[in-house]
């Protein structure tokens, strides 16, 4: 039995826990970060006898395979063994939702330039990498549809399309007293976590086997691993500790190379890995969908818009994947802040001999947003107005006019007062005076300015995902072991999920152990996707916590004899009526008396349902608001530019943690601008991706920052919904963010047409494309 | 020639001496693979990325010269008579975080954390560079390029710029306490001796002087020449080429000399691009300019002038620059040299004068005079670390009647080799410099270029840009020119700090 020592209650000074709720903590692994200690899966000491796998891919985008010689490929050096889909012992079929279109070799035809086709084993990486140079294989070429053009004849879809319609979008474009149209082009983005793909399996007695790999979705990697080998589920454990980076590139995109290596273990009975060259890892995995949106908007002299009717034609690859959540996703979105009263909105998921498109933070949502913008420009250039007034008179009400186009009604709106705010403390007004005078007194370099809103829907569409499950045991010696069902890839999850439990139990965030996502404590997961990391793992571990506490309160008022309200944890350790413990003393004491001391947790998010067939319901439990002012300079006989300042105002409800989400404003900002500007694929007329490595595809370096970068969060603005001490997800609304930053170089090259003519600046736009722009503009005006 | 067959070096304060090094080993497959060193990272394998990014100490004048390079390009036997330092390297003997460390913790700098060990490298690199100033905000351009070679897909870098600003002022650690033992056997390491390590039949030469690479470059014709290894690293990483000799000059007295001859300069073969940046940027801003974004700080600390020109590529950058300056090259083939201009090296794509047995040794740089007009733009999707859609110098030289006299108008990027814009030229010549001229000499180009479309940039802009260059070039150098470049108006008039490193307001 622990001491009881009488002290008196009133002498001691009450205490904040470290590493509270709402406290800027620090990432818990960032001092492991710096120290190079943290281990990602290529760190983690290989088993004896590893075998190093590489795929081998085909050299035509779309072909029949009339021949696949891999003997030269057996007889390598090193090399241990090879396989082809004829050795998968169970379903030849990695794809999310296995609809049998995503193959993990492919057989008689290959569908892109990339495809894998076998997968050889080595002993070294350098062996299995050459000897997977040396197949040769005869194709018979099939006609490749390589892009949305091509492909919008064909018009074949990899996954049913969507429509959502509010009021009576085509009467309402022949009545209203104004209409435009026209057509945008969204680029796609390869994710470039800096860590690539990667998976190594150790294989267990009977069936088991156990993955370590980078993944966003442990669950699916385990089903689709089972359903390779045609073992169950329950053989396969698959274990993440933390990615390097995922960004949505490794929710389904970790499943060929995960059992690809538990195909290799299974077989030779020798761990296996594989971590495929950057190059490889560019080409064979999917990347955001580019998209091409066609518009027609009905509008009044006020800029009021009246009506949209606007079609989503996306370049999906050569199979589904999640293209069908995607484009929907594009749809929500595709009003962002505005109330177009009415409106038809369709999607167009194309297939394309390309590698399969994926999710990718914002998930179709920042297309959807970037085409609605590019619609409220179009009648601020039509009308004359300034495009923020033009913005402001659409934004959608808190009262009325306030029905989206999938029959949401939203009841969370801030982005009038944020907008108001962000404009009055970014000098908006001024500063647009200023840049139309350094435009006139310039004759190379112009300046341009845009504020942007951004309103991001929060639960995954996909309803069933909107749950999370936790685990989370007591020690005797009082430590506490945390495990959930989502994954670290470095938004700080596990650091926020961490400060919860502290916060129940009222200790440091030092006495909670943090630990691997593994398929073996907490079962059945959700992607850790959608920005519903913090929401669901977050409550699913508060759950378990309060469970434990539970069972402590009942246990310490029996054992010691007080009312349960008087058991209280507090930071200076748990309060039995008029004695002081330490939580150490009340879990063995317990443990004494015979209490179970592992509880599991579950959440599952209220409120919503979703009829995609009706395309009505309520998708999301609240919406997440931001915006920001993006101001650039263009030469305009280059087209380069730098964005010289951007402002920012965020809406994080009542952050978990002011500092990590202050980080993910900032890095989805600089990732949506990259997206946007310097960001390009570039296939070419064989369908080969030739922008596979940082040589070749640029994302935003150090210096392409802001040099003023001004961020901040929404205070006192604490969720409406009843979500995790009333934070707000935080993810990937602020990618939208840089979307600012594509109308700035608007509105710089609008200025040498004198602002009469809208530029419809496609995505990205490098400077090639900001250069075009500018000259398509003086042609007109000429 | 004395030979050694191993390699020396200091894996942080611990000597190493190897044998049978496999000459195309990277630094960063043997840190990884061998050491077994997990802390540097394997981002893209070809030098762009920086998270393998480790920094190397050699001695220069009897003082170790610390540099940040890229591991996973790098071969490890060029580390012979180096120290290596590796992000493990840097915590204090009593477990504690070193300064940058710790900064990077303080302002929430890492996220995914797979970027970070290389940012921390560099910014340790930083930190000790003569350049930084000792007290006071460090100027962002410094930032911005000690970082430029590091990606980052998490932070967005603001977090970590304002890390490098917390560890400005710096102060000794426990790697200064070690400095004067390493210097000691850094000294005790350096030899006149040929170093030769290979394995598999394949071989790794390092001459010390330039006549022993003479000799070996003769005796070896099929070897592989190979300074900063920037580019032939990524042969080896990229294409698995098998290299069966290398002959590595980065240990050659005499090779990376800079001489001044007081109307040129003349730089080795071996004299790096941040070396001939502080050189050659004393020339012009536009080459200071121009040198700064070659690369970036780890590439640059590793390429060298003789191997940017070696190696033909037609978008190497500093090879339209050298050619707008008149710049004449010498080779050099057992114990005879020859000289001709830089513009005749390049025969066409992938050929170039240079026979067997043949090495580039240095190159002469006249430097501008009186009445020379230069100009040096690299256009690219992304300013730094980038390579170049295209690259444009202009030499013009307008007399005192204030015609034009020369004109030597060099690109990048427009054809198969770095090349002269001769028609355009003809259209300059014997006219006033002004805006018509200029305006011919656009209209001219299309004789003389039919450049390719590729992911970089299609043919049209490229035509378009470089016509258009030559518009900027003419307008620039009339007196009270308005603004025509963005980069400098980005360091106008913006305050060093921003409030990047405040603390996040927040209720």
């Amino acid at each position: 039995m622990p001491d009881k020592t009488p002290i008196d209650i009133s002498a001691v000074t009450p205490r904040r826990i470290d590493g509270a709720v709402h406290d800027s903590r620090r990432h818990e692994s960032a001092h492991k970060h710096v120290s190079g200690e943290a281990l990602y899966v290529d760190d983690i000491a290989e088993p004896a006898g590893l075998l190093h796998v590489q795929l081998g891919l085909a050299t035509r985008a779309h072909a029949r395979v009339l021949s696949l010689d891999l003997d030269d490929v057996r007889r390598a050096p090193g090399v241990v063994a090879v396989f082809t889909a004829a050795d998968i012992p169970g379903d030849n079929d990695i794809g999310a939702g296995l609809r049998h279109d995503e193959p993990l070799f492919a057989e008689d035809v290959v569908q892109y330039h990339g495809h894998p086709l076998f997968a050889v084993a080595a002993e070294t990486r350098d062996q299995a990498r050459r000897a997977a140079q040396l197949a040769k294989a005869e194709y018979e070429d099939l006609p490749a549809v390589l892009d949305i053009a091509a492909a919008r004849d064909p018009g074949t879809l990899v996954t049913p399309p969507m429509t959502l319609r509010l009021g009576d979008a085509e009467a309402a474009l022949k009545t209203a007293p104004r209409t435009l149209s026209g057509r945008i082009k969204i680029g796609g983005q390869e994710h470039f976590y800096l860590e690539s793909q990667i998976a190594m399996a150790i294989p267990g007695e009977d069936e088991d086997v156990l993955v370590h790999v980078s993944t966003q979705h442990p669950s699916e990697v385990q089903h689709i691993v089972a359903h390779v080998l045609d073992i169950p589920d329950g053989a396969v454990t698959v274990e993440v500790r933390r990615m390097g980076g995922g960004f949505g590139g490794k929710e389904t995109q970790a499943n060929l190379f995960a059992a690809c290596v538990a195909l290799v273990a299974k077989k030779t009975g020798r761990a296996a890995k594989l971590r495929p060259d950057r190059d490889d890892d560019f080409r064979i995995t999917g990347k955001r969908h580019d998209f091409e949106v066609d518009y027609q908007v009905g509008f009044d002299d006020q800029g009021r818009i009246l009506a949209t009717d606007m079609l989503f034609a996306a370049r999906c690859g050569f199979a589904a994947d999640l293209s069908g959540p995607v484009t929907d996703r594009a749809l929500f979105h595709a009003d962002n802040c505005y109330f177009y009263g009415n409106a038809r909105m369709s999607s167009l998921p194309l297939k394309t001999n390309t590698v399969s498109n994926t999710a990718f933070r914002g998930f179709g949502g920042p297309q959807g947003m970037v085409a609605a913008e590019r619609v409220v420009e179009e009648v601020a250039f039509a009308t004359g107005l300034d495009p923020l007034d033009v913005r402001k008179v659409n934004f959608y009400g808190t009262t009325d006019r306030n029905v989206t186009p999938y029959h949401q009604t939203i009841e969370d709106n801030i982005i009038g007062p944020l907008v108001d705010e962000l404009e009055a403390w970014s000098d908006y007004r001024a500063r647009r005076q200023a840049i139309r005078a350094f435009n006139a007194a310039n004759p190379y370099l112009k300046k341009g300015l845009a504020l942007t809103p951004v309103k991001f829907g929060i639960s995954f569409t996909f309803t069933p995902y909107n749950q999370g499950g936790a685990l989370i045991h007591i020690y005797t010696d009082g430590s506490i072991h945390l495990n959930h069902g989502g994954t670290e890839m470095g938004q700080g999850l596990n650091t926020k999920v961490a400060q919860v439990v502290a916060d129940e139990f009222q200790v440091d965030i030092g006495r909670i152990r943090i630990t691997a996502t593994t398929t073996g404590k907490v079962p059945n997961t959700s992607a850790t996707a959608a920005s519903s990391g913090a929401d669901i793992n977050g409550k699913a571990a508060q759950n378990a916590a309060r469970v434990l506490k539970a069972r402590l309160v009942e246990f310490a008022a029996g054992h010691w004899n007080v009312p349960q309200d008087a058991v209280v944890f507090t930071a200076d350790g748990v309060r039995v009526g008029d004695q002081l413990l330490t939580l150490r003393e009340v879990v063995k004491a317990a443990y004494m008396g015979r209490i179970s001391l592992s509880a599991t947790g579950y959440y599952k998010t209220p409120k919503i349902h979703w009829d995609r067939a009706k395309g009505q319901g309520r998708p999301f439990l609240y919406y997440a608001y931001g915006a920001s002012v993006a101001e650039v300079t263009v030469d305009t006989l280059t087209g380069e530019y730098v964005v010289d300042r951007v402002d920012i105002l965020h809406d994080c409800g009542d952050s978990l943690n002011p500092a990590l989400d202050k980080g993910q404003v900032e890095g989805g900002f600089i990732q949506g601008m990259g997206w946007l500007t310097t960001e390009e694929l570039w296939w070419d007329a064989q369908g080969r991706l030739r922008t596979h490595a940082p040589s070749t595809y640029k994302i935003p370096a150090c210096g392409d920052r802001p040099r003023q970068f001004n961020v901040r969060l929404v205070r006192n603005s604490p969720n409406v919904e009843d979500t995790i001490h009333r934070s707000k997800a935080v993810g990937e609304p602020p990618l939208m963010l840089g979307i600012s930053v594509l109308h700035a170089l608007s509105d710089a090259v609008a200025s040498v047409a004198d602002h009469k003519i809208c530029p419809q600046l496609d995505a990205p736009a490098t400077p090639e494309q900001v250069l075009a722009t500018i000259e398509r503009l003086r042609e007109r005006t000429a | 020639m004395a030979h050694r067959t191993t390699i020396r070096f200091l894996l942080g304060n611990e000597p190493r001496t190897l044998t049978d090094v496999d000459p195309t080993l990277t630094v960063l497959d043997w840190l990884r693979g061998t050491e077994r060193r997990m802390g540097t990272k394997e981002g893209c394998a070809e030098g762009d990325c920086g998270a393998c990014t480790v920094v190397v100490g050699r001695l220069v004048d009897g003082a170790v010269k610390y540099e940040a390079i890229n591991a996973c390009i790098r071969f490890l036997a060029t580390l012979d008579g180096c120290q290596l330092l590796t992000v493990e390297h840097l915590k204090r003997p009593d477990g504690a975080l070193h300064p940058v460390q710790q900064a990077m913790v303080d302002c929430h700098g890492s996220q995914c954390g797979f970027c970070t060990p290389g940012f921390v490298m560099s910014l340790y690199a930083l930190n000790r560079a003569e350049a930084a100033p000792l007290e006071g905000v460090l100027d962002e351009q410094c930032i911005d390029d000690a970082l430029a070679g590091n990606l980052c897909r998490c932070t967005g870098y603001a977090p970590i710029v304002a890390a490098a600003q917390q560890v400005r002022n710096r102060t000794p650690d426990h790697i200064d306490d070690a400095l004067p033992s390493v210097t000691r056997a850094l000294a005790a390491l350096a030899d006149d001796a040929v170093v030769e390590t290979g394995r598999d039949g394949r071989r790794f030469l390092a001459p010390a002087t330039v006549d022993q690479l003479a000799d070996l470059v003769l005796s070896n014709p099929d070897a592989t020449i190979v300074s900063g290894a920037t580019d032939v690293g990524l042969w080896v990483t990229k294409h698995q080429r098998v290299l069966s000799t290398v002959i590595y000059t980065g240990r050659v007295a005499g090779l990376a000399r800079i001489t001044d001859r007081g109307d040129a300069l003349e730089l080795g073969a071996g004299v790096t691009f941040t070396a001939a940046k502080a050189a050659l940027g004393r020339l012009h801003p536009d080459l200071d300019e121009l040198l700064r974004r070659v690369g970036a700080e780890q590439v640059r600390n590793a390429g060298t002038i003789g191997g940017n020109i070696a190696n033909g590529s037609p978008i190497g950058d500093t090879p339209p620059a050298l050619i707008a300056l008149g710049a004449s090259l010498t080779l050099r083939w057992g114990a005879q040299r020859r000289t001709l201009p830089l513009q005749d090296y390049f025969l066409a794509y992938g050929k170039q004068d240079r026979q067997p047995g043949e090495f580039v040794e240095s190159v002469t740089v006249p430097k501008p005079g009186k009445g020379d007009l230069f100009a040096a733009y690299k256009i690219s999707k992304r300013f730094d670390q980038d390579i170049s859609a295209l690259c444009a110098c202009f030499l013009v030289t307008v007399g005192d009647d204030g015609l034009v006299t020369r004109a030597r108008l060099a690109y990048g990027g427009m054809a198969g080799t770095p090349k002269r814009a001769d028609a355009a030229e003809a259209a300059l010549l014997g006219r006033p410099w002004d805006a018509a001229a200029a305006r011919d000499a656009k209209a001219a180009l299309a004789q003389d270029f039919t450049p390719l479309s590729d992911w970089r940039a299609s043919a049209a802009y490229r035509l378009a840009v470089a016509g258009n260059l030559l518009l900027k070039f003419q307008a620039e150098s009339v007196a009270d020119a308005p603004a025509t470049r963005v980069l400098a108006q980005r360091t106008q008039g913006r305050p060093a700090g921003c409030d990047i490193a405040k603390a996040v307001p927040h209720a």
